[in-house]
């Protein structure tokens, strides 16, 4: 059964992607199908090319001059990497959180509000409603709820990240991307994210990129490994970590390589 | 043969001794021409020195024109070089990546960062002076705003890089567009470091002599009108320093000593500021 089978709902459908950062090509003939309201993570070595393949998925590329992807992702059928793809547009339906917390130098209330503001004319009340719902959602609004008016700098990093996120769902995007959204983290908070991550895919389609395999293995439904620019292996998380298909796989996994 | 450790630990001694005295050899001077102003301008910084005018040989006066000329010229200066500094500032961090637009006037903005201020002087003398036909404090003003220009354009340059790209890829990933990202949120986390700078250039043109000698001149009288030559603290200093006259000799170093406390003042905000922000992040 291969995993285009198992997968009844994708959301994305990634289909001969190639990457280059001026003339270093860093992601090869990529085929991948990351299904809906599920956990996708990406896992390999330094400069496999996992996060060059999450920040295609948005774009994120296009802010450096020399960096270019050619292929197709489809998402929900429609070409993103398309140059008419309003990219505005494509970044309100997928959301991004970083390796390190990035809150904008604004009030905690404000950072949320930034972004819904970029797409949604809301009233007072329907914006005190939307920030509320989206702290409660990153279950961050019981620590911040008395001091929204307060720095997002001056949380704590595990706070900060789930400030993060809290921003990048505010927006109602479809998909989330995290790009080792715990590895600047300790691990009560990483454990929190973890959580978070779980109760998110209900509502949200949601890539991880990380470089612990453990957290792969426990939060993701599926599972793609990478290595050099190539995608080696992808199925659901169970097989490729106990059964997996290719050597290369088996050997990263266990820890043999990488 | 003294052991390993003994050696590394009398060599560390004797290089925190040299480094100590270079610091001290720097602070000695510094200190002695404080303590050289403080001597001769505090005796001369009475009441008359902020209500009276420059005075004519041998009657009593102050330096209330000059200061008010000095605090009016500065601020026009700042007021016309700040906005066009923190532009290209602006422009040079966060466009300036590509294209061969923004090399160019970084360098040249280096050239202007050190060019001798008597030449932006002449050069003030020369498009403004001789085509209006008398010296004026918009002139001084003018050649001020050209020394203010290139030092806010470096430090809003220098603040914006250091704000991680993370912050910008964080910005533009939820889908804002650049001119947004700009205002809200680069510039805005480095609005201290910016305003630091703006501080630092005030402090930069509060001393500039030689820009003002051929541009505002000079004026023994109170006037507020800025297309009149207009009196200022520098060329005060300058004009009564040189005098045979005591009590001349006496305003001019309490002129010196206003001007330097009010650097030092600066100078100190600046830091507690760009402390208090660094702190905060």
């Amino acid at each position: 059964m291969t995993a285009e089978q198992i997968i009844s709902a994708p959301k994305l459908i990634v289909r001969d992607l190639n990457f280059y950062y001026g003339a270093d090509r860093a992601l090869k003939d990529i085929n991948l199908v990351i299904p809906e309201k599920m956990v996708t993570a990406f896992i390999g070595p330094s400069g496999c090319g996992k996060s060059t393949l999450l920040r295609t998925f948005n774009r994120m590329y296009e802010l450096y001059p020399k960096q270019r992807a050619e292929g197709e992702i489809l998402l929900d059928g429609q070409n993103l990497l398309d140059k008419k793809q309003d990219l505005n547009n494509l970044r309100a339906k997928i959301g991004m959180v970083f390796q390190k917390p990035t809150p904008f130098p604004m009030s905690i209330y404000d950072n949320i509000a930034f972004g819904v503001k970029l797409y949604e004319n809301l009233s007072k009340h329907d914006m005190d409603e939307r920030i509320e719902w989206a702290l409660k959602k990153a279950a961050l609004w019981t620590e911040v709820k008395d001091k929204l008016k307060q720095s997002g700098t001056g949380l704590s990093g595990g706070q900060q990240q789930r400030l993060c996120i809290a921003r990048a769902i505010a927006v109602k995007p479809q998909v989330l991307l995290l790009d080792e959204p715990t590895s600047a983290l300790d691990p009560i908070s990483t454990a929190h994210i973890e959580k978070l991550i779980d109760e998110l895919k209900k509502d949200f389609t949601i890539v991880i990129v990380t470089h612990n395999m453990q957290q792969a293995a426990r939060v993701s439904d599926f599972t793609a490994y990478m290595y050099l620019g190539d995608l080696i292996e992808f199925g659901d998380t169970s097989t490729v970590f106990t059964n997996p298909k290719r050597k290369e796989t088996e050997d990263y996994i266990t820890g043999r390589f990488g | 043969m003294l052991d390993l450790y003994t050696r590394r630990r009398i060599f560390n001694a004797l290089s925190l001794g040299i480094s100590v005295l270079a610091m001290l050899f720097g602070l000695f001077w510094l200190g002695w021409i404080l303590w050289t102003l403080l001597e001769h301008g505090l005796p001369g910084l009475g009441a008359h020195v902020f209500t009276q005018t420059t005075p004519a040989p041998g009657s009593s006066g102050g330096l209330i024109n000059a200061i008010f000329g000095s605090v009016m010229m500065t601020s026009v200066a700042v007021l016309i070089g700040t906005p066009i500094g923190i532009l290209a500032g602006t422009y040079l961090a966060e466009f300036g990546q590509r294209g061969w637009l923004a090399p160019l006037t970084r360098f040249i903005n280096d050239i202007l960062l050190s060019a001798p201020s008597i030449v932006i002087g002449l050069f003030v003398y020369e498009v403004y002076v001789v085509k209006v036909g008398h010296f004026a404090g918009w002139g001084g003003a003018l050649a001020l705003s050209i020394i203010v220009i290139p030092v806010v354009i470096r430090t809003t340059e220098n603040m914006l890089r250091l704000i991680p790209n993370s912050l910008r890829e964080a910005a533009a990933a939820i889908g804002a567009p650049q001119w947004k990202i700009i205002t809200f949120v680069t510039l805005r986390a480095a609005r201290a470091g910016i305003l630091t700078g703006i501080l630092l250039a005030i402090a930069r043109i509060s001393g500039e002599t030689a820009p003002l000698l051929f541009t505002s001149l000079n004026n023994q009288f109170w006037s507020s009108d800025m297309n009149q030559p207009m009196a200022n603290l520098p060329v005060v200093i300058f004009q009564f320093a040189m005098s045979p006259y005591e009590d001349w000799h006496s305003l001019a170093w309490a002129g010196a000593l206003l001007i330097t406390l009010s650097v030092l003042t600066l100078n100190i905000v600046a830091r507690v500021m760009f402390r208090q922000k660094s702190n905060s992040q």
